[in-house]
């Protein structure tokens, strides 16, 4: 028998910061190789808001008079009113497709790659949700692209640059929802639910379509839903930085929520105490 | 229930005594899981030593996947302790996983990307930049007859390469210690044969610590060490000629009936 000793381990090394950098562009990376290779997945991304701005806000634009509200210092179209509403929604949507992918590599055994490796967990989940909103603001940049040869573009070409953080924010935001949110969801059939019970009402009950004011008007409480859903001040603070304004309370908000839901993922994706450790089976 | 999981611990087999100048590659020490109230593992103790290619021999549902999903901490070890070259696993993970490459029972390779990628991203992860990735896939894919498949998606390739590959990515960061689990399951003779010379190669010449779980008795050969895992207890270990002489049987298939009682006509195999 080979005899061994169990003391004395060799000094730990570390990880210099060079080191999580690779990481995190490794698994930038990886997200951005499977983007690419997906090219339906980019195009549905593309086609869904531009329906919404093509078809839907052309035939609402005569119908819905939208007033002078902040950021806007005149009347606005429809078009243009639910713009940022789209950049939100594009983001939304991929926030749940990554969610919905790390569902796949779980039950593919691909998330274990992730989670084997030697680096903090909390670190390489931030990663992942980084690369998954960097993932959306291309996107939204290409879905911006398209609408401004639609004739739609903010006062200022400064707004595209401007609204490049509120993007990240939002963008990491709704990403750790989704990734919070994946955790939960056991097998890919269930996802369905997500899209019925997350995406719609969370899109529906929100500013990207409508104003809260008017929603007011007609329905007090679902205008009370509105401000209580953190997509509205995702779309706030969209559309507030594409103006180069600073909508404060949006700004709280969103960066509240993206602390709120990333350490739910980090806990739920902990082998110690995760949700899914819970149920019986593994935080992976 | 804790008295009762001592009591488990004061009955199960001890783990080989902690003596000699070379440091334990595994270490695992009274450890014991539950799903719900279903005791999975009960108090499992064995070592993996450097150099040494040691199989972890157990039917379907002893414990096998579990115990590996502790040591690479998938799971939560609540009981007990594994340590990787005497880094605890549960307290010091980033140390004890740099040690450590796995290649797991499932298929974990993105099908989407090339062999090439996928190491990259495998050796990103591990703090390895490009341009090192690369240097190192050179050689761990030659060694793995694979440098003509390095531009290949995985989809387009067999399952037996498919393994090679995932081999060669658990080896690119260079561990110490190398976990694989039931590796050889759905693959043809000759590439199962392939794949044990593979693993069996890097003992050899790299002097890394393997622990291959598997129900397949044939991959056992007289000098391996063997620790026969059974309704999540550790029945026997031992060097698997050690085992027969003790046993007083021919084979590692009649050692196996007699340590555990069990029929293994559906079970083991050959």
């Amino acid at each position: 028998m080979t005899s061994v000793t169990t003391t004395q381990p060799a000094p730990a090394r570390g990880f210099t910061p060079t080191q999580y950098l690779i990481c995190m562009g490794g698994i930038v990376w990886r997200e951005a190789l499977r983007f690419v290779h997906q090219r339906g997945r980019f195009i549905s991304a593309l086609v869904r808001p531009l329906v919404w701005l093509f078809i839907f806000a052309a035939g609402f634009r005569s119908v819905l008079g939208v007033s002078i509200i902040p950021p806007y210092q005149t009347y606005i179209l429809y078009d243009v009113y639910i713009t940022p509403g789209l950049m939100a929604m594009i983001q939304l949507f991929n926030g749940m497709q990554s969610s919905l992918s790390m569902v796949y590599d779980r039950e593919t055994g691909n998330m274990r790659t992730l989670l084997v490796s030697p680096l903090p967990r909390w670190y390489l989940l931030s990663s992942k949700l980084l690369a998954g909103a960097a993932v959306s603001i291309l996107q939204v940049y290409a879905y911006l692209l398209i609408a401004y040869f639609w004739g739609i573009e903010p006062d200022s070409l400064w707004g595209y640059l401007a609204v490049l953080p509120a993007l990240m924010l939002s963008g990491l935001m709704l990403g750790a929802l989704g990734m919070a949110l994946s955790s939960m969801v056991r097998q890919l059939e269930n996802f369905a639910g997500v899209m019925n019970f997350v995406i719609f009402p969370m899109f529906f009950a929100s500013s990207a379509l409508y104003p809260i004011w008017k929603v007011q008007e007609g329905s007090p409480w679902l205008a009370t839903v509105c401000q209580l859903n953190p997509f509205t001040y995702a779309v706030e603070l969209i559309r507030f930085a594409l103006y180069l304004q600073v909508d404060w309370l949006s700004l709280a908000v969103v960066a509240g929520c993206l602390v709120v839901f990333l350490a739910a993922a980090i806990l739920a994706y902990d082998p110690a105490r995760g949700m899914l450790i819970r149920r019986g089976g593994a935080a992976e | 229930m804790l008295a009762q999981r001592e009591e488990t611990a004061a009955k199960a087999p001890e783990a080989p005594p902690a003596s000699g100048a070379a440091q334990a590659a595994l270490e695992v020490a009274g450890v014991t899981h539950f799903y719900g109230k279903r005791k999975a593992l009960d108090n499992v103790s064995f070592n993996v030593a450097p150099g040494t290619f040691t199989v972890l021999l157990g039917l379907n549902g002893a414990g096998k996947s579990t115990l590996f999903s502790l040591i690479t901490r998938l799971y939560v070890n609540r009981s007990g302790t594994i340590k990787i070259f005497g880094y605890n696993v549960a307290k010091q993970s980033g140390e004890a996983l740099r040690r450590l490459g796995v290649v797991f029972q499932a298929r974990t390779l993105d099908l989407e990307l090339t062999v090439t990628q996928n190491l990259i991203y495998h050796a990103a992860l591990h703090g390895i930049g490009p341009f090192e990735a690369k240097r190192r896939m050179a050689s761990v894919l030659a060694r793995a007859g694979l440098a003509d498949r390095a531009k290949e998606k995985v989809r387009n390739l067999s399952g037996g390469y498919i393994r090679r590959v995932e081999i060669a990515r658990a080896f690119l960061h260079h561990p110490q210690l190398l976990l694989l689990d039931e590796p050889t399951v759905g693959l043809d003779i000759k590439a199962r044969a392939d794949i044990i010379a593979q693993v069996r190669d890097l003992v050899a010449t790299e002097n890394i610590g393997v622990l291959w779980t598997t129900h397949l008795i044939d991959e056992i050969v007289p000098t391996d060490r063997v620790v026969i895992l059974h309704q999540g207890k550790v029945l026997d270990q031992g060097v698997a000629s050690d085992i027969l002489a003790r046993t007083g049987t021919p084979d590692m298939r009649s050692a196996f009936v007699k340590i555990t009682g069990s029929d293994i006509s559906e079970g083991v195999a050959p």
